[in-house]
């Protein structure tokens, strides 16, 4: 009963748990010997499956219909544009950095100016937006690929302790968003409104304010992962985003995010994101094909937003 | 009622008791209905009037008494509509999306066949010339084409209309709200001559004038009682006036002495272009009263939303709201009681913008205890709790605020009369504080705690009572339109 308690109360405990279950079955079949480095690769991925689904995590927070689609346009442009603008030189590391934040300031605004000023749903104006943000990136990137700054790319595929680096980027920024969902008055906010809109209004919280400040913040975590994303993988490609579409909504919903609005959780998103990772390194070692690999990630993304939604009615 | 004995029963509901939870909807009703009469219903909001409307057309099954259709027991709406009880509500029930033909074969299912669209034409036509000579409705068009007062003469004919047999009883709910008065006598002349024919209506109507001078005989419901059923002669708009009313009970406590300090602390232009503007002072308390739905809580959200903004918080909260409807726009269902009360104060709650949980718990114990929120304890989920005491969360979430106006949308729906007491204990010593009340409410006895109360009707502000002034009748009086004795 107690156990039952528990896991309701904490549903981010099943994607620990699958995760783990994955994990072993994975490292039974290798015969042990790769388990330092499948963990190291699964935490290296993993970290930038966080990155963007916590920004899409504050996103889903603010109730049914909110949902940015632009993500993966965002990575692209700003993994382009702050590879550009470095130009290899170690000097220009912090200004790239600003500069891909500066990015997806602009894109959250973009977006919730689409989604007020014209009263688009979400799905659309995100979607339309992530168009053009990804024609700049085409436009600007003329096929070349740029390479990072020394100094960054050793940075973004090196570990501490064993823990790669990106991972604990993804980890330090957990905690702040952890804080900022569970501690701070913002928080408070998001998760009253994504219950209840018009009862949020009239208790006094600034409604497109704050709707406003998460569609931006969504957008700079994935310039953020856009610029390590490049940085890790020794360049920017413009399909680089492309899978964290998907990726980037299946870790909150994995996660235990209330897919309704108004319910969310960090823990859940980490456990969401390795385990995804696990799933395709499983499917690899076993010899699977690309094609039936992604069935089969559909297929399990299905399956847990099912167990997920009993979850939730039989509470 | 004697003399119609004889007359043919068309429906009779005889103790009808209906309840709703807690609250008796129907309180053991009476309403039996001849052919060939005209009975007028009135009542206050929350009388009972849709309730019965709601057990004689079928869609509600009395929990205790008689229904009989024609002499015979049967329930269903199916039921109803087989022995000719025809309904057009107050809230318009026609397909925007379909034409007015389309329309008329949803109602009546007779129209089969290949040329249904020509008959089911020609029905409303010749029907809506019947009952409005000289209308200029294009039947061809869709529903949302038309204007409101169109939808509303078209199901008005489609109602009266009839291909094999022609209805028997057809009930208006407020069927002239949208009409003009050339319109509505038009209607109210057909009235009596369906009636001459033999058939039956039901009229509701809020406008006196039409009821007394088109029913045969007027039924006054009040608290799910029947409380008047005499012939519409012996009734004069102002005894009706008086039969709606409750007894006026002495007041009990005493009003502040209007002490206008200074400028108004709220106020706002007359609305829909005419009628009164709304000001209120600092302490005081104003009452909003009127009929339901005549825009009083439109009236409440623009004064909020105006001095809200959507962007940027503020930092001193001038305005605060409490829920009526708090499925709507006042609880936040997933949080606990603590969460849902101190949400509209936390910006005095938080240091450096984060919330400072050991402030927030005494906040919220000093609530439980002064209000009396009957749980355990404050982590509970607000839906843990009963209606009444959701509410007093509600309204401890405005009071714990330093809001200085305090705005409320009827918020003692569905509360029980102790807890109400302690509420009122509670408003008083605030406003003598300095605090500013506005208070929709649809029950007399609150309207009546006000210092000052501006009645409405068709949303905007037909009437300003002070002090002595307030009283049942004269806030009835003014919620009617008085007709032609007016």
């Amino acid at each position: 009963m107690s156990l039952n308690r528990l896991l309701i109360a904490k549903p981010w405990i099943w994607s620990f748990a699958a995760t783990i279950t994955v994990w072993i079955v994975t490292v039974l079949f290798t015969g042990g010997a790769s388990s330092f480095g499948l963990s190291q690769a699964a935490l290296t991925f993993a970290a930038f499956s966080v990155v963007v689904g916590i920004g899409q995590m504050f996103v889903i927070t603010l109730g049914p219909g909110n949902i940015d689609l632009s993500v993966p346009a965002t990575m692209t442009l700003s993994g382009t544009l702050a590879l550009k603008l470095m130009d290899v030189q170690d000097g220009m590391i912090v200004v790239g950095l600003l500069a891909s934040i500066g990015i997806g300031l602009i894109i959250g605004i973009g977006n919730y100016v689409l989604i007020k000023a014209l009263r688009i749903p979400p799905i659309i104006a995100t979607l339309s937006m992530s168009f053009i943000v990804q024609s700049v990136a085409i436009w600007s990137n003329r096929g070349l690929r740029i390479k990072p700054p020394e100094t960054l790319a050793s940075f973004a595929t090196s570990s501490l302790f064993g823990i790669p680096n990106v991972a604990l980027v993804a980890l330090i920024l957990s905690i702040i968003a952890w804080v900022l969902l569970e501690k701070s008055i913002y928080g408070r906010w998001i998760s009253a409104i994504g219950q209840s809109t018009f009862a949020a209004r009239m208790a006094g919280i600034p409604v497109d304010g704050t709707r406003l400040v998460t569609y931006m913040l969504c957008a700079v975590l994935a310039s953020v992962c856009g610029y390590l994303l490049a940085s890790f993988s020794g360049g920017a490609a413009l399909n680089m985003g492309s899978e964290y579409l998907l990726m980037s909504i299946a870790v909150v919903v994995i996660g235990g995010t209330a897919v309704a609005g108004g319910n969310s959780n960090i823990p859940g998103i980490w456990g969401a994101s390795l385990f995804m990772f696990l799933v395709v390194s499983m499917l690899n070692t076993y010899g699977f094909g690309a094609g039936f690999r992604l069935i089969l990630t559909g297929l399990i993304i299905i399956a847990v937003i099912l167990l997920a939604g009993g979850r939730q009615s039989l509470r | 009622m004697t003399k119609t004995l004889k007359r043919e029963e068309v429906v009779a509901a005889r103790g009808v008791r209906v309840t709703f939870g807690a609250v008796k909807a129907l309180d053991g009703a009476d309403l039996v209905i001849h052919a060939g009469e005209c009975i007028g219903l009135v009542g206050h909001n929350g009388a009972g009037k849709s309730t019965i409307v709601n057990v004689i057309n079928g869609g509600l099954t009395p929990h205790d008494g008689s229904l009989t259709y024609s002499g015979r027991e049967i329930h269903g709406i199916s039921a109803a509509r087989a022995n000719g009880v025809r309904c057009v509500f107050q809230e318009l029930s026609l397909c925007p999306n379909l034409t007015v033909g389309e329309n008329a074969r949803i109602m009546h299912a007779e129209l089969k066949g290949w040329t249904w669209r020509n008959r089911a034409l020609s029905l409303v036509e010749t029907q809506l010339k019947d009952i409005f000579p000289g209308h200029s409705i294009d039947c061809d068009s869709t529903v949302d084409d038309l204007s409101i007062a169109e939808r509303q003469m078209v199901e008005i004919a489609i109602s009266f209309a009839g291909i094999d047999k022609r209805p028997k009883l057809v009930i208006l709910d407020e069927p002239t709200s949208s009409l003009d008065a050339g319109l509505a006598a038009q209607l109210m002349a057909y009235i009596r001559k369906f009636v001459g024919e033999g058939g039956s209506v039901l009229l509701i109507s809020h406008i006196l004038g039409e009821i007394l001078s088109t029913s045969d005989r007027i039924v006054v419901m009040k608290d799910g009682r029947v409380v008047a059923d005499r012939a519409a002669s012996e009734f004069s708009t102002r005894s009706l006036v008086e039969a709606m009313g409750n007894v006026v009970r002495e007041q009990e406590f005493s009003r502040s002495v209007a002490a206008r300090a200074g400028d108004a602390v709220l106020s706002m232009p007359p609305r829909r272009g005419h009628g009164l503007a709304f000001q209120a002072w600092r302490g005081e308390m104003i009452g909003l009263a009127g009929l339901g739905g005549h825009g009083q809580t439109e009236a409440l959200l623009d004064l909020y939303l105006d001095r809200n903004s959507n962007w940027w918080p503020k930092r001193q909260r001038e305005i605060a709201f409490v829920a009526g409807d708090r499925g709507l726009n006042g609880t936040f269902p997933l949080w606990s009681i603590l969460k849902n009360l101190s949400i509209a104060s936390l910006g005095q709650l938080a240091t450096n913008r984060m919330v400072d949980r050991a402030r927030e718990e005494t906040l919220g114990a000093g609530w439980k205890q002064r209000i009396e929120i009957r749980t355990p304890n404050m982590e509970n989920r607000i839906l843990s709790l009963s209606g009444g005491n959701q509410q007093k969360v509600l309204f401890a979430r405005a009071l714990a605020t330093t809001a200085s106006t305090v705005l409320m949308d009827d918020p003692m729906r569905g509360v029980d009369i102790g807890t109400k007491q302690e509420v009122y204990e509670i408003l008083r010593s605030e406003a003598a504080n300095g605090r500013t009340f506005i208070w929709y409410s649809t029950e007399m006895d609150e309207i009546r705690l006000c210092d000052r109360v501006y009645v409405f009707r068709d949303g905007a502000i037909a009437a300003e009572l002070v002090g002595e002034e307030i009283t049942e009748k004269n806030v009835l009086a003014a919620s009617f339109h008085e007709g032609d004795a007016a």
